[in-house]
């Protein structure tokens, strides 16, 4: 069953269109990530869905009952859509206690006391902040209100949550921690989650399924992390989802060559994914798709070496062109032979291919 | 529970839903409102001053703007404008250095005392200074003149030049007060690199100091120049025994002797239109003089500046300071205080003078007037408090929350009042609720008098509720809402529990000056709804000057009372 259908939602702010004939639907029971850089209306999709913003056209749906349909003259008011929402700046009320402002949901539903408290109780246990009840929010640090708004949330509507860039405000590691609750939390009650961010890696590590929009507002894609990861739908997917790097290139005599002063051969043949069009072309490939091996005729220098540890970073020089290259570490030799200045052999693995002037502003 | 809550929206489907939103009704009643006692008032005034009856009229315009009488008295308040503006910054600027930057002691205490001409009326300040150095029979003139034998008062603040004198004193806080925040915001590390690059003290004053703190300065003279301009009280107790007139107090000439005549009032409306335009001229001069090379390097934050180190001058300074201060803060006091005391005035402040008879006379309630008149301000306080505190938090949030398309066409409705003077809002209140329109009359009566309060005090709490709206994070309310609240409730339970200390100090900012209103109540008072503003000046008028030295004190008292606790209501919301 489907939770939330959006149709043809087309939002306007005086001149400037966020939204134009927007349509997704959200399946229940899923942690979906609605993903996409700064200010591409990711906000302005979940507004739409809780209320707080009237489309021009389109309808909305929750549980299959219209909510908002430009057309049939409906818009339901926020309060009655049953919707709960975590909000990016946590949005908890300073002048009520942890434990007031997670029972206010109840409370607005004239629920009898004594389930209200086992409501609220649970709620704060579901987010280990069982023993903050008295507190003032002035009194939590960031990431205890960010788990105060996720309970009241709960108690507003345990079936379909709105996370709204709810941990960008946290350190990494409160970050990482969060994100794991909110997963474990989603499987115990499963609950419909729609979890916006900017963050593609949270996204891609939390949601089943990711929906990543592009800066005009239209969806580029939506898939599991893996299809998104493996099979861009496009240039500014590729680039949206990682660190990249673009290097140009060319068919001459049935063989791919990389476009350089001086070209030098990739690939016997049409490689696969290359594109049938006379302009000119490029391919995108991952750090990690770039391989060391001595025995390939391109030869690069290496310019600079970071240790991250588990993983080396390189930057190389190709062709008058910086790549960036990443490596696991091996924990032999070879991790002492790739060192600054030094000429290696490499190929690539996994290229996509796409024409240079494919736009892709991330 | 869910699906319960379904059907009931489900249920709302099938129909549109009946009435407006409260966003819709909130809107239309704020426009409701201003036009009633903002826009109708203002027209008014306009209509009078150019439709003589069946055609408009520029005639009468230019004859009253020509008329001797008239050209003095705005020729005296020209004067008296811009010469008080000029000395009060002077001093206002000499005392905000001597307190933000030099090392003179006794700060905590001149700090105070700089406080208490905010909390006097300006008229009561003008009662005593009349009291002290009155061209005839003024205590301390008669006290200087049997000490050096002189034949003639050796002071007269019966003078244009007394009213400069008293306005200065009295105004030059404005000044100070602007100058001296700045001085404590300013970076000095500006000041102490000048130093550095070896600039002499006195440069560094003159040429850092000094040039960085012109907006603050300049602001603070915009407040003197305009509060003078529009003054009524100051220029009123010292000039009319002498027949010196300035536009405000003309303007309450005319009307008292138009009575009731239509071109008597006309004359009025066309003087106060006048009045309007002068106090324009003043903003437009003083924004081309002043806004030329404005910096905006004094920063929100507060830090410890250098502080000068005056040495042998700091004594001399200090004695010289005190002696000012205790002079044009204390002295007034003490002589309202000794007066309310004396038997008669006249005699001499010696113990065997002193009665309790004026006081017991107020509290006995055996002056039927008085008493009618402490009921009459504190019912104007509250409600014209009460009734700003809702109006104006309303209007802040539709303005600010709700952001209509014209929202500011609603705040320039709002703010409007506020510069003009109360002279010309009390004028335009009579010309409009005097059963001209729609055959309300509250002429005489002590509506009038609220209307026109609401009216010049609606921006104050406008201010402190908007301030405080801005920061309550929209996510707030939406937070509410998608848990279930409707609109109201959401307003009922967040926004305004959040903004509730900005709406108490906004009551008391609008309490405070109505306890001491003198300039509208004085035209707009009837037999039954006189203020104790106007109880003091016709107590005066009459020449039972300790009985209004009395209630003068009982006024001032009341006023510090309530200034107290607006200061403790805000310092609790810093925490």
């Amino acid at each position: 069953m489907n939770k939330v259908e959006l149709e043809n939602i087309t939002v306007r702010y005086g001149d400037h269109t966020v939204l134009d004939n927007f349509s997704l639907t959200i399946p229940e029971g899923k942690i979906i990530g609605i993903v996409g850089p700064s200010a591409c209306g990711k906000t302005t999709v979940v507004r739409a869905i809780c209320g707080f913003v009237n489309p021009q056209t389109g309808t909305v749906k929750i549980n299959g009952n219209t909510m908002y349909s430009k057309e049939q003259k409906v818009n339901i008011a926020p309060e009655r859509r049953n919707v709960g929402v975590v909000f990016q700046d946590y949005a908890v009320w300073p002048h009520l206690s942890v434990y007031d402002n997670v029972a206010y949901p109840l409370k607005k539903r004239k629920v009898n006391k004594e389930e209200l408290d086992k409501e609220v109780k649970e709620a704060l246990r579901q987010v280990n902040m069982s023993s903050y009840e008295k507190y003032l929010p002035s009194q939590l640090s960031g990431g205890q209100q960010q788990r105060v708004a996720i309970a009241r949330a709960l108690t507003s509507s345990k079936d379909l949550l709105i996370m709204d860039e709810p941990i960008t405000n946290l350190d990494a590691k409160l970050r990482e921690q969060l994100l794991v609750e909110i997963r474990l939390m989603q499987e115990r009650l499963g609950s419909t989650i729609i979890y916006i961010t900017h963050d593609q890696e949270a996204a891609l590590q939390l949601c089943d399924k990711i929906v990543i929009m592009q800066n005009d507002g239209s969806i580029g894609q939506i898939g599991t992390d893996e299809e998104i990861i493996k099979d861009p739908a496009n240039k500014f997917i590729f680039k949206f989802i990682g660190v990249s790097n673009f290097l140009p290139v060319k068919m001459e005599d049935g063989k791919c060559y990389l476009d350089y002063s001086e070209p030098m051969l990739l690939r016997e043949g049409k490689p696969e994914g290359y594109p049938d069009t006379d302009k000119p072309v490029e391919m995108g490939v991952r750090p990690m798709d770039v391989i060391f091996d001595d025995a390939s005729p391109i030869k690069a220098k290496i310019i600079q070496t970071v240790f991250l540890g588990n993983i080396y970073n390189y930057f190389i020089q190709l062709g008058g062109q910086e790549l960036r290259v990443q490596r696991i570490t091996s924990g032999g030799e070879e991790d002492d032979k790739y060192v600054e200045g030094k000429e290696v052999g490499i190929r690539f693995v996994g290229e996509k291919y796409y024409t240079r002037e494919e736009k892709a502003d991330v | 529970m869910f699906k319960k809550a379904q059907n009931k929206d489900f249920l709302a489907l099938e129909g549109k839903r009946s009435g407006i939103s409260l966003d819709n009704a909130m809107i239309i009643f704020s426009y409701i409102a201003l036009t009633f006692v903002v826009i109708i008032p203002v027209f008014m005034i306009i209509y009078y001053t150019f439709w003589d009856g069946t055609k408009i009229d520029f005639e009468m315009f230019k004859t009253v703007l020509f008329q001797p009488e008239n050209l003095g008295a705005l020729k005296n308040t020209a004067i008296i404008g811009v010469v008080t503006t000029l000395l009060a910054a002077v001093i206002g600027v000499f005392f905000a250095w001597l307190l933000g930057r030099s090392d003179i002691p006794l700060k905590g205490l001149m700090r105070f005392l700089f406080s208490i001409p905010f909390m006097i009326p300006p008229f009561l300040a003008a009662m005593s200074w009349d009291m002290m150095f009155s061209g005839r029979g003024g205590y301390v003139n008669n006290f200087l003149m049997s000490l050096f034998h002189l034949a003639e008062a050796p002071f007269n603040v019966n003078s244009l030049f007394g009213i400069i004198v008293i306005e200065v004193v009295y105004y030059f806080p404005f000044v100070y007060m602007q100058v001296v925040s700045a001085l404590e915001r300013m970076d000095p590390t500006l000041e102490e690199s000048a130093r550095i690059a070896g600039a002499s003290q006195l440069y560094v004053i003159t040429h850092i100091t000094l040039p960085l703190t012109i907006p603050a300065i300049s602001s603070g003279m915009l407040l003197v120049l305009i509060t003078s301009l529009s003054n009524y009280g100051i220029p009123s107790l010292l000039g009319f025994s002498k027949n010196i007139f300035t536009l405000p107090t003309m303007i309450v000439e005319l009307m008292n002797r138009a009575e009731g005549s239509f071109v008597g009032i006309r004359q009025a409306a066309c003087l106060s239109v006048i009045l309007v335009v002068v106090v324009a001229i003043a903003l437009l001069i003083q924004r081309i003089v002043l806004n030329v090379g404005r910096y905006d390097i004094i920063k929100g934050k507060s830090m410890r500046p250098m502080l000068i180190k005056l040495r042998g001058a700091k004594y001399p300074l200090l004695i010289f300071s005190l002696f000012f201060l205790a002079l044009v803060v204390i002295a007034p006091l003490v002589m309202i205080l000794c007066i309310s005391f004396i038997k008669a005035y006249g005699l001499p402040i010696t113990l065997e003078n002193f009665t309790l008879a004026h006081y017991q006379r107020i509290f006995a309630g055996s002056n039927v007037m008085v008493t009618s008149a402490i009921k009459n301000s504190l019912f104007l306080g509250f409600s014209a408090g009460l009734i700003c505190l809702f109006l104006g938090t309303m209007l802040a949030y539709v303005i600010y929350k709700v952001k209509p398309k014209g929202s500011v066409v609603l705040e320039m409705m709002a703010v409007l009042p506020y510069s003009l003077p109360g002279t010309v809002m009390a004028i335009g209140c009579i010309l409009a609720w005097s059963g001209k329109i729609a055959g309300i009359n509250l002429y005489n009566t002590i509506w009038i008098i609220l209307v026109a309060y609401i009216a010049r005090y609606l921006s104050y709490v406008l201010k402190s509720s908007s301030a405080a709206l801005q920061q309550v994070h929209p996510s707030l309310e939406e937070a509410a809402r998608s848990c279930g609240a409707s609109h109201l409730e959401s307003l009922k339970d967040i926004t305004l529990p959040l903004i509730k200390p900005a709406m108490l100090s906004g009551f008391f900012l609008v309490f405070l000056p109505c306890m001491r209103e003198l300039t509208t109540s004085v035209l707009l008072y009837g037999p039954k709804s006189r203020t104790l503003g106007v109880m003091i000046y016709s107590l005066r008028v009459n020449g039972m000057i300790p009985s209004a030295a009395a209630l003068s004190v009982l006024t001032i008292t009341i006023i510090i009372i309530m200034n107290n606790l607006v200061n403790y209501i805000t310092k609790d919301r810093r925490k």
